[in-house]
């Protein structure tokens, strides 16, 4: 378990985290998530050691870390960008950690080849960085810090320099992993859904300081406040509240206390259909349906709907 | 931009013949010369006791400084862009010093700091070290007007590469001296090898800064660039053509080393 207990770092004038506690539980998968500038990576970075902060302690596995530098840590780390050893093949990249800890040769080769297994790439053992995808790259680097097995993986935006299919197929990949091997893991993004789909629990940081902390539904579905609800999906404004698209209803026909409107905008994306009206005070709404629902409500630019008034909602 | 043709034929012919006027007429020129009393005569000319000495004394001058070079270059480009300290900008400026003076006059200053008037020369003599009109003298003079080449082929290299690579060594257990060794030494290798290139074919063609500190001993404290002058104001004009075509040996060979290493680095 990682623990971090009131920490607080500044560079300059920038607060870059502002007495911040949380913790990521053994065995599960923690997201430090927020907009850029809110200070995840540093949290990150600060967990491992490669930052120090101003104050407030770091604890890993029950060890208070926070004068120890990384090496003494216990940790494995991935980087964005990679951060592979150009000058060494896949398989040297692997074995780096385990052979700095002076492990014999056998033991070395055995376990990079479980880990290339593992990982994906075991036909790609004898071939440089250079000569790798963005998404192998970064498989090496998961398998290379598996490799000194630390009881902590730390993940810095791992897939946030990769194109959206690949970043799509390494996420699910990543997910199977992490339930094959129950590694207690803090990952940072600024992806939302990154984080629900991967998530056990999410810390949503803004300004150096939590927003919220919770499994990606109580989030979801209990924002705390309208940032933490515009940050994980979509928002529209209804009578004065912040409510979902989908949760938003619209019929045919007037019913009683709902609000007549005039379709602006009808977007169709495949599966959902999203329907942009303005009611007659002037409020513009977004409604999302399925596409049962648009076939039987037929919206089209100019047509009159209803709008029903909000059940719940955060006050905007 | 686009050029025309005939523009660039012609841009090319002028960058082409002037090359050819400085450069290589007047060293094609000193090879004709050189060899134009027969091979014999080089032969005898680059063999007697004097020659053979400058030719070593060249050499161990280049081996002793291009290591120290080297050692310092790469700690200064460490400190320059990884260090954080006040006086960064300082050293920044300060390692281009040696580019900037004189070599004549670098020779002058270590007078006044080593020779036997300067300001350390009553307690070095008192201890028996002798610096001025000695080998350590040329040793000195060649490291100090050698000295930027690693710094500035390698820092440049130590930017591009980043700090990640040894931020991840250390996450996996790497102490400051192995992620050295085995992350950040591969990773600047090339940079390495063409200031240290660089750095020889300096150390070995130095003339001004040495000529003033060596006192010039024949077969003691005369390099090669000391003898071709010597040879030169002794109107033995054929022993210091000879002389001259042994350095631009040296030279080819430092030149073809670097453009190898070039390729490499633009490679890596």
């Amino acid at each position: 378990m990682i623990s971090v207990e009131s920490v607080s770092k500044r560079f300059g004038d920038f607060t870059a985290l502002d007495d911040i506690s949380i913790e990521a539980p053994d065995g599960k998968l923690t997201a430090l998530l927020g907009p850029s500038g809110s200070g995840k990576s540093t949290l990150l970075r600060v967990i491992a050691g490669l930052e120090v902060p101003d104050s407030g302690t770091v604890v890993v596995s029950g060890r208070d870390a926070t004068s120890l530098p990384p090496q003494k840590r216990g940790i494995g780390f991935v980087f964005q960008h990679y951060a592979a050893f150009k000058h060494m093949t896949l398989r040297d990249n692997v074995a780096f950690g385990l052979k700095i800890r002076k492990k014999g040769k056998p033991e070395i080769k055995a376990k990079v080849d479980e880990l290339l297994h593992l990982v994906g790439l075991e036909g790609f053992a004898d071939r440089y960085p250079a000569q790798l995808s963005g998404g192998q790259r970064q498989r090496m680097a998961l398998a290379r810090a598996l490799a000194v097995e630390p009881s902590v993986l730390l993940l810095d935006e791992p897939f946030g320099a990769l194109d959206a299919n690949v970043r799509a197929d390494l996420r699910a990949w990543l997910r199977r992993m992490h339930e094959q091997v129950p590694v207690t893991t803090v990952l940072v993004t600024h992806d939302q859904e990154e984080a629900m789909e991967l998530a056990d629990r999410i810390v949503l940081l803004k300004d150096g300081r939590i927003a919220q902390v919770g499994s990606p539904r109580e989030l979801y579905d209990q924002p705390a406040d309208p940032f933490v609800m515009g940050f994980l999906g979509r928002v529209s404004k209804l009578d004065g509240k912040l409510v979902r698209p989908h949760d938003v209803t619209l019929s045919d026909r007037p019913e009683d206390g709902w609000e007549e409107a005039m379709v602006q905008r009808v977007v169709h994306l495949g599966f959902e259909v999203r329907v942009e009206v303005v009611r007659g005070d002037g409020e513009e709404v977004t409604a999302q349906l399925t596409r049962a629902e648009a076939e039987a409500l037929e919206p089209h630019a100019g047509s009159i709907v209803w709008v029903r008034p909000p059940a719940s909602g955060v006050s905007a | 931009m686009s050029v025309d043709r005939r523009t660039r034929i012609g841009l090319r012919v002028v960058a082409l013949g002037y090359l050819a006027v400085l450069l290589l007429v007047p060293v094609g020129l000193v090879f004709y010369r050189t060899f134009e009393k027969g091979l014999g005569f080089v032969w005898e000319s680059v063999t007697t006791p004097a020659a053979i000495s400058a030719l070593f004394l060249t050499l161990e001058v280049a081996a002793i400084t291009v290591p120290l070079n080297a050692a310092f270059g790469i700690f200064a480009a460490l400190a320059l862009v990884r260090g954080r300290f006040p006086g960064r900008r300082l050293l920044d400026a300060l390692i281009d010093l040696p580019f900037a003076i004189s070599p004549v006059v670098i020779g002058l200053a270590l007078l006044l700091v080593f020779g036997r008037t300067g300001w350390f020369g009553p307690e070095l003599a008192e201890a028996g070290i002798q610096i001025i009109f000695s080998v350590p003298g040329i040793v000195i003079a060649t490291v100090f007007v050698s000295m930027p080449f690693v710094a500035r082929e390698v820092a440049p290299v130590l930017e591009e590469i980043g700090e990640e690579q040894e931020q991840a060594a250390a996450t996996l257990g790497a102490n400051a001296w192995q992620t050295f060794w085995r992350v950040t030494l591969p990773a600047i290798r090339w940079g390495l090898a063409y200031g240290v290139v660089l750095s020889t074919a300096r150390a070995i063609g130095e003339f001004g800064a040495v000529s003033v500190v060596s006192g010039k001993v024949a077969g003691e404290t005369e390099t090669l660039t000391l003898l071709v002058e010597k040879r030169f104001q002794n109107f033995d004009l054929a022993g210091a053509y000879a002389a001259s075509a042994l350095l631009a040996l040296i030279a080819l060979g430092t030149l073809l080393a670097m453009s190898l290493i070039g390729a490499r680095k633009s490679e890596a």
